[in-house]
């Protein structure tokens, strides 16, 4: 059960900052998670109030602040059409438009969740996060940092030349997923993002030059064997690790594949 | 603390613990239609709305409703005695209890997209369980219900 004993809607993110560097204290997000977890928080602290929660787009990039909804990234014109449709994929199965309507990227993104599809989705756009003190750091990075006391401030995705397809293995429809995987080409590199293994996403990009000479069939089944043997896979309640790693193949090829169709 | 904010229209003010959760304050307040059941973001029932958007009571802090507009089914008896009738129709509930987080994320919904696909219904309210029914029951009483909107505009 999650105890609070002292809500705060922070005025600045300064304050906010202040506020979370005690270790009982707790920057919240959506709290679906959160919830679930037993734990005492002394001051929760609020990031409502300080204009998060909105995606802008300019001409070189999207800056998508951390309160931003699942929801409104379902929905954004902008970065959907600059991703096929990626970002939508990639939500669209996550429980329900209640939920998505208030779990936020900011929570996802800074829990690193093994399961998570929004991780998997924006490290194959190599997106990078700016967090209030460390500031401007690749999302790869971290990722792979332990959580901190510093506060995610917000994602930037830079435009570019882009092909991408988001695939994702359930049981069934809105359940967690077996396996994610989002296959895409960033100014000209072939990369493929793979979560939920059950471990957090990690990228495997096509440093051995196997799709240097185009894309077709036989490529993406190597490629696909390529990420496979890249990575490491383990077991729990939806699939062991022998499943996963025979599918991360099949979706890397899937998604290759349809990432190679989109113009 | 105290938290102030609009309920189905009017403004309301009452006492809260920093961790009260929307589902149990509107409760005690009198809206018997928010369902509490899975506590885990999962089903549904406990769905209302914070700003015309459809959220999960039992996982919104109430703290963070403060000055903003809250709407459960008793704030909405025009539109969901029109729409219950169809579900009803169907036979699409057997023990009911769904039932509020149902219509309530339908007509969500018939809000932002009145002309859904099959498709689109499905996924739209596949953030609400129903343990009785195969989704069918309800699936018809939905379509029969934009079928009778439609046939209303056209013939006014």
């Amino acid at each position: 059960m999650l105890t609070i004993k002292q809500y705060v809607r922070a005025e600045s993110l300064e304050q906010a900052y202040e506020l979370n560097q005690k270790k009982s204290n707790l920057i919240l997000g959506g709290i679906h998670w959160m919830k679930m977890t037993t734990r005492t928080v002394n001051t929760a602290i609020d990031l409502s109030g300080l204009g998060l929660g909105e995606i802008v787009e300019t001409d070189d990039r999207f800056e998508i602040g951390c309160m931003v909804t699942l929801r409104q990234l379902e929905q954004h014109p902008g970065l959907n059409a600059y991703t096929h449709n990626a970002i939508a994929h990639a939500v669209q199965d996550i429980v329900g438009v209640q939920f998505r309507n208030t779990a936020t990227v900011g929570g996802s993104i800074f829990g690193r969740y093994g399961f998570s599809d929004v991780l998997t989705v924006f490290l194959a756009l190599n997106t990078k996060v700016v967090c209030h003190r460390a500031g401007e750091i690749s999302l790869e990075e971290y990722a792979q940092m332990a959580q901190d006391r510093d506060i995610l401030v917000k994602l930037v995705v830079e435009k570019a030349p882009l092909q991408i397809s988001y695939q994702a293995m359930r049981h069934a429809r809105t359940d967690f997923p077996i396996l994610t995987c989002a296959v895409s080409c960033v100014n000209g590199m072939w990369q493929a993002s793979v979560g939920a293994r059950p471990y957090k996403a990690s990228l495997v990009r096509d440093e051995e030059g196997l799709l240097a000479h185009g894309v077709g069939e036989k490529q993406a089944e190597k490629f696909g064997d390529y990420v496979t043997e890249k990575l490491n896979f383990g077991s729990n309640m939806r699939g062991s690790a022998q499943y996963r790693r025979q599918i991360c193949g099949i979706l890397v090829q899937r998604g290759m594949m349809e990432a190679s169709e989109v113009k | 603390m105290e938290l102030k904010f609009e309920l189905n229209g009017k403004n309301v003010s009452t006492v809260i613990e920093a961790d009260s959760l929307l589902l149990d304050v509107l409760r005690n307040l009198g809206c018997s239609s928010v369902k509490r059941g899975c506590e885990s973001s999962n089903c549904g029932l406990c769905t209302v709305f914070v700003e015309d958007k459809p959220v999960l009571s039992c996982s919104v802090l109430a703290a963070r409703v403060a000055d903003q507009h809250v709407t459960t089914l008793e704030g909405l008896q025009e539109e969901a005695a029109d729409f219950g009738a169809f579900i009803a129709d169907q036979g699409a509930e057997q023990c009911g209890f769904c039932n509020p987080g149902l219509m309530m994320n339908a007509i969500a919904m018939f809000r932002e997209n009145p002309h859904p696909t099959e498709e689109e219904i499905l996924s739209y309210l596949s953030g609400n369980l129903c343990r009785c029914s195969g989704y069918e029951g309800q699936l018809r009483g939905i379509q029969s219900y934009l079928a009778f909107k439609d046939a209303q505009k056209g013939g006014a």
